[in-house]
């Protein structure tokens, strides 16, 4: 249950629904996304379907884990698997809308001269991320609608005693559940390029390296489900084509981390709480996305498929890198979007804390996995016990590190003080109105002229090209 | 409570080393990049710390040299770990010829395994050391996942086909066995052990304790208990193929089709005949879903298998006599007619 609304009501919709309604048309220098009315009904459509959700988790909870795998979640598994089927389903539908609004808004309503090498790759990150979204959730909703089907009516579709293949599920769900990940992770990268700009005061080190790795990750990441199969039996030539194309998306991201650190070189650095957040998301991507290496050698994966090494990995990727990314956003764009400044100590300390927090809870979890560790058991033998303890404490410090930001962002918005247009001293269509932005955003449509973050007027400039 | 604290699971297998081998691999390389990174990232950051509210960075907007540089070796480096990885995975895929071979059957929430000479236990494998041996696992229920990490093996068990796995034992001593596959509730209780045992220990434990029928015993008496033998006469033709020397052949199907008959094939016949039909027959073969369990549809399997010269793998003592005549009076099988 934890899983399915973390994944499907929290990290997918996290990044996009809140900083990137607001962000993607002021980036572009437009009014409103191109279909204001649509966004609203997506808002709906989440809302309800987060109602079937908690309804399921309120009366009992699915016991299936978010993989909801067949046949256990078709014939064996007795709880609300239904109505929790049905609000992933739902809420699919509010992930097409976002995206397919993302897409038009970006190609129809850019402001004059903002061209597509001018945009900010917050703006590319959200384009291949929408990619992701109208492209693989349909299939998502397909393959809960079988579910479904295969409970209510018995059609043989995954129950092999009903002549179904219990396998099919999972290829259909990793089609789509692989490149969830990348719905969760490309929006925090691009907050990530944005934070690493502005607080070193620096224009993007391989602008177009950074920007064709997210569509790089958008389309190969469809490609590479077959890792969560190595030991399920299929094919060991197939099992050789998914490695091998895991290991290929391996290196846009590492393209990424690269450009990110030698953009900091040379730059006029300051650690204000948005850069710590984006300092930590790079430290725990850069662990979590090595680790995917090590699940993507097929003979190290037998070993380690479903034990805690990869719960590490993919909360170091999903909680440690979408999370980092969403607070860091969420820290940068505050003054933004509600014209309030917070407390800076105390988003520094709390920045350290959930940094702290996290790899106390989650690292231990690492050695637990290749010791032998399976997931999702409640109950292990004692030469566990000790690692457990740690990750149980690290996650009460993790917590009171997310408790503190809701604390002074809470503050800030009845007692903060007043935020100018640009606190940080920041370069981009953003930080040219005023905070909070006027209904309309602009007063008057902008004439963009330049990319985002040029901090030094092009005659001045005279680093090492 | 913190005198058991392990770091790093035993190594009690021959593919243990193989896989901790590459895993050191894989993670120095991670170490160092992950060093490389934040120890970059710290340095530039106190180094190019701002000094004054004004202050810009230098505009450099990138450098074709590093791309390459930062995108190829990366590339090299993983190139190399799929290589080797592949490598260490078909060794672990694929058993040795000759494995002395043991069913399992999952079900929620226990593992039942037979043994070829009859031992059965739950929850419990004992294996000999020092001789590879081979699991052919199948599941009454969901998917579970066999599990034991001190010989890094793993497979999913799925209802509906038969997953392997095998190892080969090199230290005497008690294992955890774990299932993987998350099934159900108690599915964290769906533990056992494995005991490796020295060669002469393992005879003992064979020849003490309660063994009942072969499976190759058990399949041919349940072959006359559900009458296949009606149809499937030894040695002539009667209203259904002869399973003399099938198991391991090719057998051609009425839509023009070939399959080779192995452990699926054998088990689709039972279960779905209608699935494939044999060349030259009738679909009149009744389905024995529900009539059967996993483990008698493994001790039928076990028994057409006894029935061909391949199909017979090797006892558990170590010779390569073949598992039938051992307890079973059958008499001589005629071989097999040409034609099929
Ligand atoms: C009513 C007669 C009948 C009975 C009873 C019957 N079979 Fe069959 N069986 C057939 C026929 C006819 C075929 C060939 C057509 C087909 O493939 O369905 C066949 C095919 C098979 C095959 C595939 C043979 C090949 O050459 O590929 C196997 C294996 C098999 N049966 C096993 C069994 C077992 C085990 C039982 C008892 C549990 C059984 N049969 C009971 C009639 C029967
Ligand atoms: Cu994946
Ligand atoms: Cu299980």
């Amino acid at each position: 249950m934890h899983g399915v609304v973390m994944v499907f009501f929290f990290l997918i919709p996290s990044i996009p629904a809140v900083l990137g309604n607001f962000l993607v048309p002021i980036m572009i220098g437009a009014k409103d996304l191109a279909f204001p009315r649509i966004n609203l009904l997506s808002w709906y459509i989440y809302v309800l379907g987060g109602v079937f959700t908690l309804f399921a988790a309120l009366s009992g909870g699915v016991d299936t884990g978010w993989t909801f795998y067949t046949p256990y979640s078709t014939a064996a598994s007795n709880s609300h698997v239904m109505s929790a089927a049905l609000g992933v389903f739902i809420t699919g539908f509010s992930s097409i809308l976002t995206g397919l609004n993302f897409i038009v808004t970006i190609h129809r309503m850019r402001a004059p001269g903002m061209t597509w090498f001018r945009l900010p790759l917050f703006i590319w990150a959200h384009y291949a991320t929408s990619l992701i979204m109208i492209l693989g959730t349909p299939v998502i909703a397909i393959t809960v609608l079988m579910v479904a089907a295969e409970r209510a009516l018995h059609l043989g579709i995954f129950d092999p005693a009903l002549g179904g293949d219990p396998v099919l599920f999972q290829h259909l769900f990793w089609f789509y559940s692989h490149p969830a990940v990348y719905i969760m992770i490309l929006p925090a990268m691009g907050v990530i390029s944005e934070i690493v700009q502005a607080f070193s005061r620096k224009n993007i080190f391989g602008y177009s390296f950074i920007a064709f790795s997210s569509l790089a990750i958008a389309v190969i990441g469809f490609f590479v489900w077959g890792h969560h199969l190595f030991v399920a039996g299929q094919s060991v030539y197939a099992g050789l084509i998914f490695s091998f194309i895991s290991f290929l998306v391996a290196i846009p991201s590492a393209i990424k981390v690269f450009n990110w650190t030698a953009t900091i070189y040379k730059g006029s650095v300051s650690l204000d709480s948005p850069m710590l957040y984006a300092f930590g998301f790079i430290g725990l991507f850069t662990i979590g996305g090595l680790t995917g290496l090590v699940l993507a050698t097929m003979g190290i994966d037998i070993h380690v498929h479903d034990t805690y090494f990869v719960v590490a990995h993919f909360h170091y990727i999903m909680v440690g890198g979408a999370i980092m990314g969403y607070l860091g956003g969420l820290h940068y764009w505050w003054p933004k979007m509600t014209g309030k400044l917070y407390s800076e100590a105390w988003s520094k300390f709390s920045a350290l804390i959930v940094f702290v927090g996290f790899n106390l809870t989650f690292f231990p979890q690492f050695i637990a996995g290749y010791i032998g560790m399976p997931r999702r058991y409640h109950a292990y033998p004692p030469e566990f016990q000790v690692l457990n303890v740690l990750s149980s404490a690290g996650a009460s410090i993790l917590a009171v590190g997310y408790i503190i930001p809701l604390i002074y962002f809470m503050y800030s918005l009845v007692a903060g003080e007043k935020a100018a247009n640009d606190p940080w001293g920041s370069r981009g269509l953003e930080w040219e109105i005023p905070s909070p932005p006027p209904t309309e955003n602009f007063t008057v449509t902008p004439v963009v002229t330049e990319g985002t973050h040029q901090y030094v007027h092009p005659s001045q400039e005279v680093g090492v090209a | 409570m913190f005198t058991n604290f392990p770091l790093f699971p035993q190594q009690a297998s021959v593919q243990a080393g193989q896989v901790d081998a590459i895993y050191f691999f894989v993670v120095a390389i991670t170490a160092f990049f992950s060093l490389i990174i934040a120890g970059a990232i710290a340095f530039f950051a106190a180094k190019y710390r701002r000094r004054h509210d004004a202050e810009v960075g230098v505009a450099i907007h990138g450098s074709l040299i590093l791309e390459i540089l930062w995108s190829v070796i990366p590339f090299f480096l993983t190139m190399g770990m799929f290589a080797w990885g592949a490598k260490v995975f078909f060794d672990l895929y694929r058993p040795p010829a000759g494995a002395m071979e043991i069913f399992v059957v999952g079900k929620q929430w226990m593992w039942k395994i037979q043994h070829m000479d009859g031992q059965r236990e739950i929850n419990e494998l004992h294996v000999p050391v020092g001789r590879p041996v081979k699991l052919i696992m199948g599941s009454e229920d969901v998917i579970h996942s066999f599990y034991i990490p001190a010989f890094r093996v793993k497979a999913d068990v799925i209802p509906g086909r038969y997953n392997t796995l095998w190892f080969e034992a090199t230290k005497p001593g008690t294992y955890h066995l774990f299932c993987a596959e998350y099934c159900g509730t108690k599915h964290s209780g769906m533990t056992g052990r494995v005991v490796a045992m020295d060669p002469a220990d393992y005879q003992a434990w064979l020849s003490g304790g309660s063994a009942s029928d072969s499976p190759v015993a058990a399949g041919e008496k349940l072959f006359q208990d559900l009458v296949c033998n009606t149809c499937h006469i030894q040695g002539s033709q009667g209203r259904g193929p002869v399973l003399t020397n099938l198991f391991g052949n090719t057998v051609e199907l009425q839509d023009g089709g070939r399959v080779t008959a192995d452990e699926a094939y054998i088990r689709e016949s039972i279960v779905n005949p209608q699935a494939k039909i044999v060349a030259g027959f009738q679909p009149i073969m009744p389905t024995f879903q529900g009539l059967v369990t996993e483990e008698q549809l493994l001790q039928l399997i076990a028994y057409v298998r006894s029935l061909s010269a391949q199909g017979t793998a090797p006892s558990p003592a170590g010779t390569a006599a073949p598992t039938m005549p051992q307890k079973s009076d059958q008499p001589v099988q005629e071989p097999r007619k040409p034609g099929r």
